[in-house]
């Protein structure tokens, strides 16, 4: 953790900008672009305030990146983005992408992308995100000139190896049942959670009808009406009060919604070993396929059915020369089957010792921030509650004097 | 003295609820001279041929000597009681006569018969009986005796007499007619000052009754959610094993907040509801009430422009309008002490029923606010245990 980037150099995702421009197929699109700035840690011990520097990036460009990361180390759980489009919205807030409130809180999570992989201890070496984070032209180039798009794995060959494979590592099954879990929980929380602080919000918005009653009633009143008054205002600030109260509410929501889009990272994780046990198990198939037609070629034995065996009946026997030629090509076919064998099966434990290890790198993560997160979560309805009883108690003054 | 001795022996077996037993304390102008105890409960259904309707027991407990008996018990339908109401108009067209509950309810989708509709019924209906018996003049009427005391049959023989429907709709009609011809003409500063009152009181009392029953609805909705929301948190624990501990406590309290938030709904209902749709229904009541008197100083302005026009019998028509002018200044009289009392009654009514919705919501930030810190409480001692246990080697 000593070499990891965060501790080397601060960055902030400081600044969003609505942009124009042109879209590849020249059409004018409008986007938002932010400011990432980035600051030498080091100096700063010395007492001098080093630069800062700082360039623009888009979300594609940040998406651009992930995907980078996600083919290039499939052994690690690679920290999500946050969300593209606005989702578990409830109705006060907005569904819109240009949304103030949506960018700045997207913002937040773009920046705490940036931090988690910054301090990730196999992530943040890598050079094309330290080009991300300090070179603004000629990025984008650098990343497809890697070439890493062809590394990336077909979906549906993925969905094929998921299906097929048989012998998978037990802990990436429960792994996998985990996330599906995870996703599921957590998205039902979100939307339920959402509904929550829509009902909650129509709670206190319509208490603020009282203030202008009151005032009304009030001036008919000798005795009553300061009381009336009074109280009155004190209805409109617990009505006013909520505002902020959800406001908070949603960067806990973000911190949750973190931990579903993570869910997706592991399964990515899971999908890869899938993939590569599912390759050894048909090398490894291929490999007994062959040495089984050596053995048939050799012996003159057919054991078993096999559509070369029934043409070669039909269209009649071969001759020995040519017997001896396949017999060759198989052979050398065996041994680089059996060199490749080995070496995918080394490659798999490798993954699965180096994917391992980040998963459990991952899990203390996750209980860290999530007990955090519920932590916050209880501090901030502590926090409604007192002031709730500040506003009620205030108002039951007015009231009594009434 | 007998009368307080026979008050102390006042049977606590009496089926009020506590918070009711208050409600009559509070518009009682003495309480310690209280001498009549009446209860309104026990609903059931009659069905008969013709009709199904609900019949309540009326309970009452006394020490008055012009009662022969110290206790009767009776049964009485919604029509007795607007009968009683209508002969209590009747006797005193300038008093304030508390309301009744509605015949039905449009909105809302309380059925006629539902248990919550017969609930709610009652409670006015019990409401309305102590209103009288605490009122300084209707607490003596005639009929107010005879509903409380006659059996069935009783009833049904007295109600026969007296002045029939018609007449009495017609009395509503004179009324309301002579009052836009009439009686504003002539009418003294004070009751216009009335009047205006009303106009706004009964404009702002509306839209409170609204925005109550808005709030109760934004309350109940809220509830729904959170019922589903705590859960959610215990499904969870079941995937995790370090944050287990953590989410079923969050279940625990998000449980906790919302039976109290069930309480604060109960709070409403059972209070600011009942009582913002009952002056709902005085407002209407006291137009009413302002309109007779109106009707009442109408007859006199009539007589006395006729007498003007008049050369013959000066005579019989000055004691007339002798007549007139009493019953015009008895009925001043009798609105102008029963608005006062109306008024003070309010203002308490209104003071002690705000206070109560405070401090039912003092209750459920209270409850919710001592869930959440024992949750917090539990959290940061494992942390510390947690890093005590680092530290060892």
């Amino acid at each position: 953790m000593e070499d990891c980037l965060a501790k080397k150099m601060e960055i902030t995702v400081s600044e969003a900008e609505k942009r124009t421009g042109r879209n590849a197929m020249n059409m004018q699109e409008t986007y938002t672009a932010y400011l990432i700035e980035t600051r030498a840690v080091e100096s700063q011990i010395e007492g001098q305030c080093a630069p800062v520097d700082s360039l623009w990036r888009r979300y594609s460009e940040f998406e651009l990146l992930r995907n980078y990361l996600s083919v290039t180390y499939p052994h690690i759980v690679v920290p999500p983005l946050p969300e593209k489009r606005a989702d578990f919205v409830w109705h006060k807030l907005s569904a819109d992408n240009m949304d103030p409130d949506f960018v700045e809180r997207r913002r937040i999570g773009l920046e705490n992308f940036l931090l988690r992989v910054a301090s990730h201890p196999v992530l943040c070496q890598d050079k094309i995100f330290y080009s991300f984070l300090t070179q603004e032209g000629g990025w984008k180039e650098m990343v497809n000139e890697t070439g890493f798009q062809l590394k990336a794995d077909s979906r549906l060959k993925a969905l094929n190896a998921t299906f097929r494979v048989k012998n998978p590592d037990k802990r990436f099954t429960e792994l996998k049942h985990y996330s599906d879990e995870l996703q599921s929980v957590i998205s039902h929380l979100l939307r339920v959670r959402a509904r929550v602080a829509d009902r909650l919000y129509g709670v206190y918005k319509v208490h603020g009808n009282y203030g202008r009653v009151f005032s009304e009633w009030s001036a008919i009143e000798k005795e009553m009406g300061d009381g009336l008054q009074s109280a009155g205002h004190h209805m409109d600030v617990y009505a006013a009060s909520i505002d902020d109260i959800l406001e908070e509410e949603e960067h806990y929501a973000d911190q949750l919604k973190e931990y579903l889009f993570y869910a997706e990272a592991l399964r990515a994780v899971c999908r890869k070993h899938e993939l590569m046990q599912y390759d050894l198990e048909m090398a490894a198939q291929d490999l007994t396929s062959k040495k089984q037609q050596c053995e048939e070629l050799a012996t003159g034995t057919v054991r078993t059915f096999s559509l070369k065996g029934m043409t070669s009946k039909l269209f009649g026997q071969e001759t020995p020369e040519q017997r001896e030629a396949k017999i060759k090509v198989l052979e050398e076919q065996i041994q680089e089957g059996e060199e490749q064998l080995k070496s995918k099966n080394l490659e798999g434990r490798d993954f699965v010792k180096s994917a391992w290890a980040d998963i459990e790198r991952f899990k203390e993560q996750k209980n860290h921030d999530l007990k955090e997160a519920l932590i916050s979560y209880a501090v901030m309805q502590i926090s409604m509650c007192k002031k709730g009883i500040q506003v009620w108690t205030n108002a039951k003054e007015c009231f009594s004097k009434m | 003295d007998t009368s307080l001795a026979e008050v102390n022996s006042f049977s606590p077996s009496m089926p009020i609820s506590p918070s009711s037993m208050i409600n009559q304390y509070k518009f009682e102008d003495e309480p310690e001279l209280r001498d009549l105890f009446i209860t309104v409960d026990d609903p059931e259904s009659h069905i008969t041929a013709i009709e199904t309707f609900i019949t309540y027991r009326v309970v009452t407990k006394t020490s008055r000597g012009e009662f022969d008996s110290s206790e009767y018990e009776v049964r009485r339908r919604y029509q007795d009681f607007l009968w009683l109401k209508s002969k209590l108009e009747e006797a005193h067209p300038t008093l304030i006569i508390p309301p009744l509950p509605e015949k039905f309810i449009m909105k809302g989708m309380v059925e006629r018969f539902s248990d919550e509709f017969i609930e709610t019924r009652r409670k006015a209906l019990h409401k309305f009986l102590n209103r009288i018996a605490d009122h300084p003049t209707l607490t003596f009427n005639e009929d107010f005796k005879i509903f409380l005391t006659a059996q069935a049959w009783e009833l049904s023989s007295h109600k026969k007499q007296g002045p029939g429907l018609l007449s009495r709709m017609g009395q509503t009609v004179r009324a309301v007619a002579s009052s836009v011809r009439g009686g504003v003409k002539n009418r003294p500063e004070m009751f216009t000052e009335m009047n205006d009152y009303m106009e706004t009181f009964s404009q702002k009392i509306n839209v409170l009754d609204k925005i109550a029953h808005r709030i109760y609805k934004e309350e109940r909705e809220y509830f729904n959610e959170m019922k589903e929301y705590g859960p959610i948190h215990t499904l969870w624990s079941a995937s995790e094993e370090d944050i287990a501990d953590s989410l079923k406590g969050v279940a625990s309290c998000i449980d906790k907040c919302c039976k109290a938030t069930e309480k604060r709904m109960a709070g409403l209902s059972e209070n600011l509801l009942p009582i913002l749709h009952e002056y709902v229904l005085y407002s209407e009541i006291l137009m009413g009430v302002f309109k007779r008197r109106d009707q009442i100083q109408g007859e006199l302005d009539a007589k006395v422009d006729a007498l003007a026009h008049k050369k013959t019998e000066k005579d019989l028509f000055s004691e007339e309008i002798g007549k007139l002018e009493d019953k015009v200044e008895c009925a001043n009289n009798a609105l102008k002490a029963d608005w006062d009392r109306w008024k003070q009654n309010m203002q308490c009514d209104m003071r002690s029923t705000f206070t109560n919705v405070a401090e039912n919501n003092l209750r459920y930030y209270e409850e919710c606010l001592a869930t959440w810190e024992s949750f917090l409480a539990s959290q940061t001692v494992d942390l510390h245990v947690e890093e005590d246990s680092e530290d060892r080697p």
